[in-house]
């Protein structure tokens, strides 16, 4: 037992900075290429819904079933049944460059989903209206739906952020390094309640980083 | 300017299929403003959205300017598009656009350069009155306001047609007036071919010049909107000329007056063009020994002239009645009954 002495005399805080990075670097990753694959994924599938404008519904209906399945795999699975494809990819299944496939692949469906919903409350007829100008379907998407549905975009990605920082705090457990990983190696196993307590500090911390930047920019560009 | 051959839209469906419009034919002139009244699900939406290609005839052809919408596609479509602007009944305004780039949003589709767009945006501010709030988003616009900005981009690449979807259906009675007013102005000054659709006859009597009523799918009735006031053919088009030349409680108010005067005559006079203008009451009182009493009117403008009813009880001898209704039909008035005392 190590956790009889004083408070927090655990902690080493060098080690604690360089996961507190780690986990920054997978949340910032994983958060940028999850909202490029999202915003794409749920753009098809809303423009490939019925009455849209790319309207086909095996295209519809193959991408809502990927999106499905890969949302309803727990993640700790997912990262399991992904480690053919992270060793292929990167080359190892260790360190946190090889937790982002897993974390893109779990957080980018989800997102596609929350980017429909976000894309089905633009009114059909501004739509209309644009394509009553002449307008092509790249500039609809460009100048009508995304800009549109802007703030639901955000405030999805922000949503969807909080889950990968509690994502990679999973990829930890099995070796991907960060806050989780710490936590976990020295918190649970060695029972040093206090690396824990600092730990989910500080994720505490980036969650709320992340909940007040995302609804700061959601409230200064909603024009509603 | 516009030509509509033998058109027809279904719409399939598993139980039933919905015949939208049904065998349509009609000509616009250029530099018309035509009306189509309807209640809603008589077609009159599907048959403006064949105008710029919105929706496809299931059979027929439907030309504007010289195109054949119903048969283009692709680039040639959206070309013709800008030249085919439409208004809505909910404005349909981006709203993460300001007034300007609302209406800057067409030009940057025609490809118009970014100094033109700007000189462009403030001529159409201008020219719908909106100078001022440039800057302003669309939640910060009242309903009138936001009608403008519609009209302003539906105006900015010189169309050569300009669809009304209802566009003052989701405006007050004051505001209504006002939009009618813009677009009579436009229609002057740029000698833009103007289709509207609604169903409010004040509209139609306000600003159009011809009218088609449809119902069901079909136009069964066509003609000068003073012509259609002067002698509505179809039941529905006899309601729709009720809308603007009586009042609702008018069917009340007859029931009351016949309970009221026991001797002489309740008649109904209609107006139409100059008629609605000459000291008719004037001449009969100093003509015949009759009393006159007017009990509830109504005139109303079209652009081709006026058509008015009046009520009013007649009493005296009844030689003098009778002769004083032979007087009033003589100047081309129409005279009905509605009692004998």
């Amino acid at each position: 037992m190590d956790n009889s002495g004083k408070w927090l005399e655990n902690v080493d805080w060098l080690v604690m900075w360089e996961a507190t990075k780690q986990t920054l670097y997978m949340t910032a990753i994983s958060v940028v290429a999850t909202f490029i694959l999202g915003t794409l994924l749920g753009m098809l599938l809303f423009l490939t819904s019925k009455g849209n404008l790319w309207e086909n519904k095996p295209i519809n209906t193959v991408i809502s079933a990927v999106v499905n399945i890969f949302r309803s795999i727990p993640f700790i699975i997912l990262i399991v049944l992904l480690i053919p494809f992270t060793t292929f990819l990167v080359g190892s299944m260790i360190g946190e460059t090889a937790a982002l496939p897993a974390l893109i692949i779990g957080a980018a469906p989800f997102y596609a989903r929350l980017v429909e919903i976000g894309l089905r409350e633009i009114d059909k007829g501004v739509i209309e209206a644009a394509r009553s100008m002449g307008a092509t379907t790249g500039t609809i998407i460009w100048k009508v739906l995304l800009p549109e549905s802007l703030p639901a975009l955000i405030s999805g990605i922000t949503v969807t952020g909080i889950a990968i920082v509690g994502y990679t705090a999973m990829a930890g457990a099995i070796g991907a390094g960060g806050l989780g990983n710490l936590a976990y190696n020295l918190g649970f196993q060695r029972n040093q309640n206090d690396v824990t307590f600092v730990a989910t500090v500080i994720i505490l911390i980036i969650v709320f980083v992340i909940q007040f930047i995302g609804d700061f920019i959601t409230s200064k560009i909603d024009k509603r | 300017m516009i030509s509509i051959k033998n058109v027809s839209k279904i719409f399939p469906s598993k139980q039933k299929d919905l015949t939208a419009v049904n065998h349509v034919n009609l000509d616009i002139q250029d530099g018309e403003i035509f009306g189509v009244i309807g209640y809603s699900g008589a077609g009159k939406s599907t048959l403006i959205r064949m105008l710029n290609g919105l929706e496809l005839p299931t059979e027929g052809t439907v030309t504007v300017a010289g195109r054949e919408i119903s048969k283009i596609k692709g680039s040639e479509l959206r070309k013709a598009r800008q030249e085919i602007s439409m208004i809505f009944q909910h404005f349909n305004l981006l709203w993460s656009r300001t007034v300007s780039d609302n209406i800057a949003f067409p030009l940057e589709i025609a490809g118009v350069s970014g100094p033109q767009r700007k000189q462009r945006v403030a001529e159409l501010i201008k020219l719908v009155g909106l100078e001022g709030r440039e800057n302003a988003y669309p939640s910060q616009l009242s309903g009138g306001q936001k009608q403008r900005v519609g009209i302003a981009r539906a105006l900015a690449n010189n169309p050569k047609v300009l669809l009304c979807d209802e566009a003052t259906s989701a405006l007050d009675p004051q505001t209504t007036d006002s939009i009618l007013d813009l677009l009579v102005d436009i229609n002057k000054r740029l000698g833009l071919t103007i289709v509207l659709i609604t169903h409010e006859m004040h509209v139609i009597r306000k600003i159009c010049h011809r009218v088609a009523v449809m119902e069901s799918g079909k136009i069964v009735e066509l003609g000068s909107v003073l012509d259609v006031f002067k002698n509505p053919q179809q039941p529905i088009t006899k309601r729709f000329v009720k809308q603007v030349t009586e009042p609702e409680e008018t069917n009340e108010t007859v029931e009351h007056l016949l309970s009221r005067y026991h001797s002489g005559q309740v008649v109904q006079l209609t107006f139409i063009g100059e008629s609605a203008e000459l000291p008719l009451i004037t001449n009969l009182i100093r003509n015949h020994d009759v009393t006159a009493n007017i009990l509830q009117g109504k005139i109303s403008q079209t652009r081709s002239g006026s058509y008015g009813t009046l009520f009013i009880h007649l009493d005296g001898a009844e030689e003098e009645v009778n002769k004083a209704i032979d007087y009033i039909r003589s100047q081309q008035v129409g005279v009905e009954v509605v009692s004998n005392g």
